[in-house]
């Protein structure tokens, strides 16, 4: 994939996603800012997965998934038949609700997916470089031999972070990645993630708005229109979605009166 | 240790406030020195400058207030954005009370009123040490020095004391520059105010400490005004 600077890491025009006759989301105009924590909000059945999974044509694997408009990275359409899919995913990783480790070794699950990918270099050091990028190194630096599945759900998770970052994405999507985490190992992903955005650009879908207050820089508020499709209502900073939402709807959800 | 963003965002606030603290501070000074030069373009430049205080304190607020909303701050954290919402008001109200004593020497222009100067110069230069002193103690959170500073009111009582009995006979003995003399009341009223408010820092700095919410009682002349 071509390397251009774009003004935004990755940017949706006009786009509208289907199931079949169902209409999921409808004319998401999105504009993620480059090494920056973007999060999607909204209520359950608002659009919000759908459309972060746009974002590295995960809705592929959905048969009755189609969409119109266009999701632009590096100035071209994602959607166009002749982008490689799995390379996108290779430029823009995803991490899942529940942490999905290979059923191998901690050193294992970091060097497989980058050899799949063509690394030709020095696997040790990738994965010291990419668990130490992680937060984790110095947890498990003596047990890499270790299978991956002993480890607690937020080092796990951290682990599945790690094997994302090993194939050296731009952009990690991230669907609710602490929704299986208790507090504390949520807050040391969101550290994780502020450290992270130095380097990567993040988009997290999240249900807890108030992980979305914490650890984003921007906040995308999405909820269902009266037809059921997904809309967005406001997207701006955080620190203004939180103190003065422009749009009542945001209000009403922020502050818990929705519905 | 967890919790980054808002340790960092938290030390970015109380250097804000402890910067606000000293623009309060300095402004005290320079409009108490401005009384005795009759420097109306630096009282002037005093009475500006509160604006540029006024914009720091509305910053810190929003900088606070946008901590409390994205970040759930509880406990400790709690108490001490709430403590600095508190503080960065009464340096606000700090910096009013020198802008009002630029005040007086704009009023007074040239005219050479006959105020007590030496008390004057005494309890600012307390009152900013004290503030100076309970700013320090209120960033590290330090509640057995915090309750200290309160009762070094009373010096500041003595001297507004003396002040006062000057300024009165002052006004017997020459009845026709009431006027002005009365502007040195101002003076001394501000100066003893502001001692009372650096009590009020001291006591949210308790408040971080200990969670205990009182008032410290120094006993002064507004206690006994009925």
């Amino acid at each position: 994939m071509e390397q251009q600077n774009s003004q935004y890491a990755i940017e949706t025009r006009k786009l509208h996603i289907f199931y079949g006759d169902f209409q999921a989301v409808k004319d998401i105009n999105l504009q993620i800012e480059r090494n920056r924590i973007t999060a999607i909000i909204g209520p359950s059945g608002c659009g919000k997965s759908t459309v972060l999974r746009a974002f590295n044509r995960m809705n592929d694997f959905v048969p009755s998934a189609h969409a119109t408009g266009e999701v632009l990275y590096h100035d071209q359409n994602i959607n166009d038949p002749s982008v490689d899919a799995v390379q996108l995913r290779r430029m823009i990783g995803m991490v899942f609700q529940k942490p999905n480790p290979f059923p191998k070794s901690i050193y294992d699950n970091i060097a497989w997916g980058a050899k799949v990918n063509g690394f030709r270099g020095n696997t040790d050091e990738l994965v010291e470089e990419t668990l130490r990028s992680a937060a984790l190194w110095d947890e498990v630096k003596d047990d890499l031999k270790k299978s991956a599945l002993a480890l607690s759900g937020g080092q796990q998770q951290r682990l599945c972070i790690a094997r994302a970052l090993a194939v050296r994405p731009e952009i990690i999507l991230m669907d609710e990645p602490c929704s299986a985490l208790d507090p504390i190992a949520t807050l040391k992903i969101e550290d994780l993630m502020r450290e992270l955005s130095q380097n990567y650009t993040i988009i997290i879908v999240t249900h807890n708005m108030q992980q979305a207050a914490r650890a984003s820089d921007f906040t995308s508020f999405f909820t269902m229109d009266t037809d059921r499709a997904g809309v967005m209502v406001e997207f701006n900073e955080t620190a203004k979605i939180f103190t003065k939402p422009k749009d009542q709807r945001t209000e009403d959800y922020i502050t818990g009166r929705f519905g | 240790m967890p919790r980054n963003v808002l340790n960092k965002q938290l030390n970015m606030v109380q250097d804000e406030i402890l910067l606000l603290g000293s623009m309060v501070e300095q402004a005290t000074l320079d409009a108490v020195k401005t009384l005795k030069t009759h420097d109306v373009k630096q009282a002037r430049a005093v009475f500006e400058q509160d604006q540029t205080i006024n914009e720091k304190r509305f910053a810190i607020e929003n900088a606070i207030l946008i901590l409390m909303a994205t970040q759930q701050p509880m406990a400790r954290d709690l108490r001490s954005l709430a403590a600095l919402l508190e503080v960065n008001t009464e340096l606000e109200r700090i910096g009013d009370y020198a802008k009002g004593i630029a005040k007086v020497t704009m009023r007074m222009g040239a005219v050479d009123v006959n105020m007590p100067m030496l008390e004057i110069d005494q309890m600012a230069e307390l009152a900013v040490e004290m503030l100076h002193r309970a700013l320090g103690a209120f960033i590290e959170e330090n509640a057995n020095v915090a309750l200290a500073i309160p009762k070094e009111d009373d010096r500041i009582d003595q001297w507004f004391n003396t002040a006062y009995t000057k300024i009165l006979k002052e006004m017997v003995a020459n009845p026709e520059t009431i006027d002005q003399v009365n502007l040195a009341l101002w003076v001394i009223h501000n100066l003893e105010r502001m001692a009372d408010r650096v009590s009020n820092i001291c006591e949210r700095t308790v408040f971080i400490a200990t969670g205990e919410l009182f008032e410290m009682d120094t006993m002064d002349e507004d206690d006994l005004n009925i």
